[in-house]
């Protein structure tokens, strides 16, 4: 009896939950001791503009879900990860990461998304103030998402890295346009599939594969962008002065940071989101005001 | 007069938790036979489309009188409603019947034309025999706050109209923005003497919903109880399935009780509704979920 | 407004008909024992008591009774529970559990629905709709708190306080457990929790669902039986907090057992609100609002709107509204899904209501009750009305905890506020107006714990309950509920 031949999976790119290729048509190939295993689409201008209008359309549907809902989305995609831990191990075996080590990179990302998806319903409990203004009113502080986020995603952390540059840009609210790790791409599409598998409705996230080279500079001076998230550690000034044009927020992390414990914090949350403050007039008793 | 309106204000929060109480009813067996007979009963069978044909039409009135020839001693339709220029050949085809003819009309479905012209339209329909009378007021005129010339156009076709011809004035939902401008066009209609109000044309979306339905019905009930004087509710347009028609047929049970549980004051406007009512019925009689391909398509 | 117009029909012609929910996927014992230490045992009292079906008065199951011995052993596991691992357990891995028992309610909230509707006598509809959702909701929202707590109080080093003694009602069966474990979980606490005598059934199925999530033996103990038990927990000398949902009458009984010794407490005791309908209301919102506010779970509600104050100028247009509106109510087999008031809960309570109406009629004021057919088996009473009530009658004064409405009137907004203080209760209110200035003036100067405006009777995990003055002290919900859990420095 001949040994059956494999099935071999082609990675394509992620946006508005469907998994086109790139619109370019072309490629770059990974290998493993020179050996080719995956051919991984290098996006394209074109293709980031097809997912900022996916994001864009994605983003207030997303915004205006109750809080408990998003933070069930985002609990169900650990559900969904943990149960596919083992096709996330072996890729990144693939990658040259330990059986050891990707076992925790693993852990750490799951337990990651079920920490923000947490903080969904209580980040403005914990930010949000009422302001005890001197005057007959009502005043009160909320944090809002920003909208469309550009992230470019850690180029060492695989998973985690992934996962740290999305979920606390995704649980207030914003949507997101993600450059995945050029050197690590394969974890980013398959959780592109997790993803797909796990209520988030369409266009929230999106993920490209490619190079940062080609990608930075359109994602940063895209005018209908409104943040960036940059988990990634080489970044031109240029980047930072394309973000000028719209004067779109910036935050940078490192890989230290993603892979520290402190990392799970509600600031990350708050760096992309903006408060807004209400007042309201407070009817004052009518028989103490008329001694003018 | 302005003042007159818009006394009761609606809270959008508070409309859709009841109408979301509503949908929780449950229907089984006996009451939702009955229910689906009547919702067969008030449906004002509808053609409006640029493409009208005479064909069309008397295709149409064919199926208003012999749509329920499967199942003995159903209901036929209440209505069926076209434009002017077909309310001879509707009122030809249905006069054996008990088929009411209904026309559109003022300038249908913008309603942007001149009143001389709008009076016109209706003189023709009712000459030409419509038993009813679908008019749309005029939206633009209501967004400029000009309510006085909304309310006297709607009077100036009631007297066309008279008291043999009932007018239905359509408000257009779509294009009003808020409850709080649905109830006070809906209070507006009824003061100027319209027998029904109807919440859409067809031609706009979202055409009639529940909540609407609901905001209008309570304007009716408010003019109930302080005149004793009962107006008639249709909502047209969106309403295909009979699961959801029975939804609208517990919310004025609920809203104005029995009495509105005829097809005298409450009506669809609907043209693929009567089908899946039909097969309801089959379904409820027979047993078997059905199939569209044994209902005909007109 | 003429008198002379015919009252609207709503009966008759087109009658719903009944549309029961399915009993047959229930999986219940004849029997239940206590469950301590991760495990159903036998009650060492070997008593056991049943438990009703207040819709028909059948014996659904029998409720083992704990006794001092029994409430001992409980106590003592969740002492060895927290001392042995729980309190130290990573803060994200306790987190993990509780999520685990938010997501297995959803997965069975059918069941538990229909038990719960068996077992209390509310309609399928609210159970379904509201209550098991909402326990849910709750797991999964305290659940994630349990990793956060330092930023809920920053830098005052919260603490779990220890072994906590968690004594529930029978109105809301499985919500109100979800509202005491939760917090009580996620803040690090181990606990005993006792259901109502009438209403143990949700509690003991939440005890199978915590078995299945695998939660560490001894962390939930839930016991069964009747007021003798609580108070066995209450003077119990190994439980460090009380919290305690119920009639302020034992809430008062129970602050003076504790009274001296270092038990913390929070007692959510009972109301009467008052629910305030200004001229310029959404008046039909208003009448949904009310109805809601009054007639929810048989108005067996602590938060319930039972003294409607209506604005003179209105008052005709909206009384006859609210009578045609509860003509559309539906009184009938909880497991009715149509069915909008269901039983009373049992056989005291509604000898307490009945007297009540009683005393109502006798006061002078004016009764109207919905004319509908009440079933021959069971506990029911039919929504009730009094007008020309005032504020000395004992029906606008004291808690009926049924479905019977108080109405007054009120000209001016200060006449309003006056009235609706003038009780020793304090837990909720409602007000319905257009004007938001209004609406705010109004939640500053009423002395209630939660107001509503232009709704009622909504609750949700991330909000605080709790009342002011003699409806009890601390909150339930939210990030304040977490802090009756903790020892913060």
């Amino acid at each position: 009896m001949s040994e059956r031949i494999k099935v071999l999976k082609t990675y394509k790119i992620f946006i508005d939950g469907k998994f086109p290729r790139t619109e370019s048509g072309r490629y770059y190939q990974l290998k493993s001791k020179d050996i080719p295993y995956a051919n991984v689409c290098l996006s394209s201008k074109k293709d980031l503009r097809n997912a900022v209008v996916a994001a864009r359309k994605a983003f207030l549907p997303w915004a205006e879900k109750t809080a408990y809902n998003r933070s069930q989305i985002l609990y169900r995609i650990a559900e969904m990860l943990e149960s596919r831990k083992t096709q996330f191990i072996d890729e990144l075996t693939i990658q040259g990461f330990s059986k050891k080590d990707a076992s925790k990179e693993l852990d750490q990302s799951i337990d990651r998304i079920i920490y923000f998806a947490g903080w969904a319903d209580k980040i403005n409990q914990v930010f949000g103030a009422v302001n005890p203004v001197a005057s007959s009113h009502y005043n009160f502080t909320l944090f809002e998402p920003m909208g469309v986020i550009g992230v470019l995603s850690s180029d060492e952390s695989p998973l985690l890295g992934l996962v740290s540059s999305i979920i606390p840009v995704i649980v207030s609210g914003n949507s997101c346009v993600v450059i995945a790790s050029e050197k690590y791409p394969l974890s980013s599409i398959s959780f592109a599939e997790v993803i797909s598998n796990s209520d988030v409705p369409s266009g929230v996230i999106n993920i490209l594969t490619g190079t940062k080279k080609e990608l930075a500079s359109p994602i940063s001076s895209h005018m209908d962008i409104n943040a960036l998230g940059l988990f990634s550690q080489k970044i031109d000034k240029q980047i930072f002065i394309n973000a000028t044009e719209n004067l779109k927020r910036i935050s940078s992390f490192n890989d230290i940071q993603i892979y520290s414990d402190d990392f799970d914090s509600p600031y990350i949350i708050k760096k992309f989101m903006e408060s807004k403050t209400t007042w309201h007039p407070v009817e004052v008793d009518f028989t103490k005001t008329n001694n003018y | 007069m302005i003042k007159e309106f818009n006394n009761i204000k609606v809270d959008k929060v508070g409309i859709e938790d009841r109408i979301n109480r509503i949908t929780k009813r449950s229907l089984k067996r006996e009451s939702k036979l009955k229910g689906l007979e009547m919702i067969l009963s008030m449906i004002d069978l509808t053609t409006l489309e640029g493409m009208d044909t005479v064909k069309k039409v008397e295709q149409l009135c064919y199926k208003a009188t012999h749509l329920h020839n499967q199942f003995p001693n159903l209901p036929s339709v209440a209505a069926v409603c076209v434009y002017p220029n077909m309310v001879r050949i509707a009122s030809n085809s249905l006069k054996e019947s008990d088929v009411l003819v209904a026309s559109v009309a003022t300038a249908f479905p913008s309603g942007n034309a001149t009143l001389q012209i709008k009076i016109n339209d209706t003189k023709e329909a009712i000459e030409n025999g419509a038993n009813e009378v679908d008019m749309v007021i005029s939206r633009g005129k209501f967004h400029s706050g000009e309510y006085n010339y909304v309310f006297d156009e709607i009077a100036a076709i009631k007297d066309v109209c008279g008291e043999n011809s009932r007018l239905k004035v359509i408000l257009e939902t779509g294009e009003l923005g808020d409850y709080d401008h649905i109830r006070m066009a809906s209070e507006i209609a009824i003061n100027a003497g319209a027998d029904f109000i109807k919440t859409s044309t067809g031609k706009i979306s979202p055409a009639a919903t529940l909540p609407i339905t609901l905001v209008m019905l309570e304007a009716i009930k408010d003019h109930y109880y302080s005149t004793g004087k009962m107006v008639g509710m249709k909502p047209a347009g969106g309403i295909s399935n009979a699961k959801l028609a029975l939804q609208y047929l517990i919310l004025v049970k609920e809203t104005l009780g029995n009495l509105w549980l005829d097809k005298h004051w409450f009506r669809f406007g609907a043209s693929s509704l009567a089908n899946d009512v039909l097969m309801q019925i089959a379904k409820q009689k027979t047993g078997f979920y059905q199939s569209n391909n044994y209902f005909s398509k007109d | 407004m003429s008198s002379t117009i015919q009252p609207l029909e709503f009966n008759g012609n087109w009658e719903l008909s009944p549309s029961l929910e399915s009993t047959d996927h229930l999986s219940l014992k004849n029997q239940y024992g206590l469950f301590i230490n991760g495990n159903f045992v036998k009650p060492l009292s070997k008593k056991f008591f049943p438990t009703i079906n207040p819709s028909n008065e059948s014996t659904i199951a029998m409720i083992a009774e704990a006794e001092e011995k029994d409430v001992n052993l409980a106590v003592k596991s969740a002492r060895v529970a927290y001392d042995g691992h729980w309190s130290k357990m990573p803060n994200k891995e306790r987190a993990k559990y509780i999520y685990r028992i938010a997501r297995m309610i959803q997965e069975k909230s059918k069941e538990l629905s229909v038990i719960e509707t068996l077992d209390g006598g509310k309609p399928i509809r609210e159970s379904r709709d509201i209550d098991i959702p909402l326990a849910a909701a709750h797991f999964f929202y305290y659940a994630g708190w349990a990793d956060k707590l330092k930023y809920a109080f920053p830098i005052a080093n919260p603490k779990p306080v220890g072994v906590a003694g968690q004594i529930i009602p029978w109105n809301f069966p499985l919500m109100m457990a979800a509202w005491k474990i939760a917090p009580a979980l996620a803040t690090g606490n181990t606990l005993v929790l006792k259901p109502a005598e009438s209403t143990s059934l949700t509690a003991l199925k939440l005890a199978e669902i915590i078995q299945e999530a695998d939660l560490p033996p001894g962390v939930v103990n839930i016991i069964t039986g009747p007021g003798t038990t609580g108070n066995l927990m209450v003077n119990h000398r190994k439980i460090d907090k009380i919290a305690f949902t119920g009639s302020t009458a034992v809430g008062k009984s129970i602050m003076k057992n504790i009274a001296g010794s270092n038990k913390k407490s929070t007692m959510e005791l009972g109301g009467k609100a008052a629910n305030i309908v200004f001229e310029d209301a959404p008046l039909d919102q208003a009448v949904e609002g009310v109805i809601n506010g009054i007639y929810f779970n048989q108005g067996h509600v602590c938060c319930a709107g039972s003294r409607l104050f209506i604005q003179e100028s209105i008052y005709d247009l909206f009384i006859r509204k609210l009578k045609d509106r509860m003509q559309s109510l539906i009184l009938g087999n909880p497991l009715d899904k149509n069915t909008d008031i269901g039983a009373i809960n049992s056989h005291n309570q509604l000898r307490s209501i009945n007297k009540y109406i009683d005393i109502g009629k006798k006061e002078g004021a004016e009764i109207f009750q919905l004319n509908c057919e009440i079933p021959s088996k069971g506990y029911w009473c039919a929504p009730t009305l009094f007008t020309n009530v005032s504020q000395s009658h004992a029906i606008a004064r004291e808690e009926i905890f049924g479905p019977v409405l108080a109405v007054q009137t009120f000209r001016t907004t200060n006449e309003v506020i006056n009235k609706a203080n003038n009780t020793p209760y304090g837990l909720s209110a409602g007000v319905w107006t257009d004007k938001g200035s209004k609406v705010f003036n109004l939640t500053s100067k009423l002395n209630a714990g939660v107001v509503w405006a232009n709704t009622y009777n909504k609750f949700d995990p991330t909000s605080p309950f709790g009342g002011y003055k003699e409806s009890g002290h601390g909150r339930e919900g939210g990030l304040h509920g977490l802090e009756a859990y903790l020892n913060l420095s």
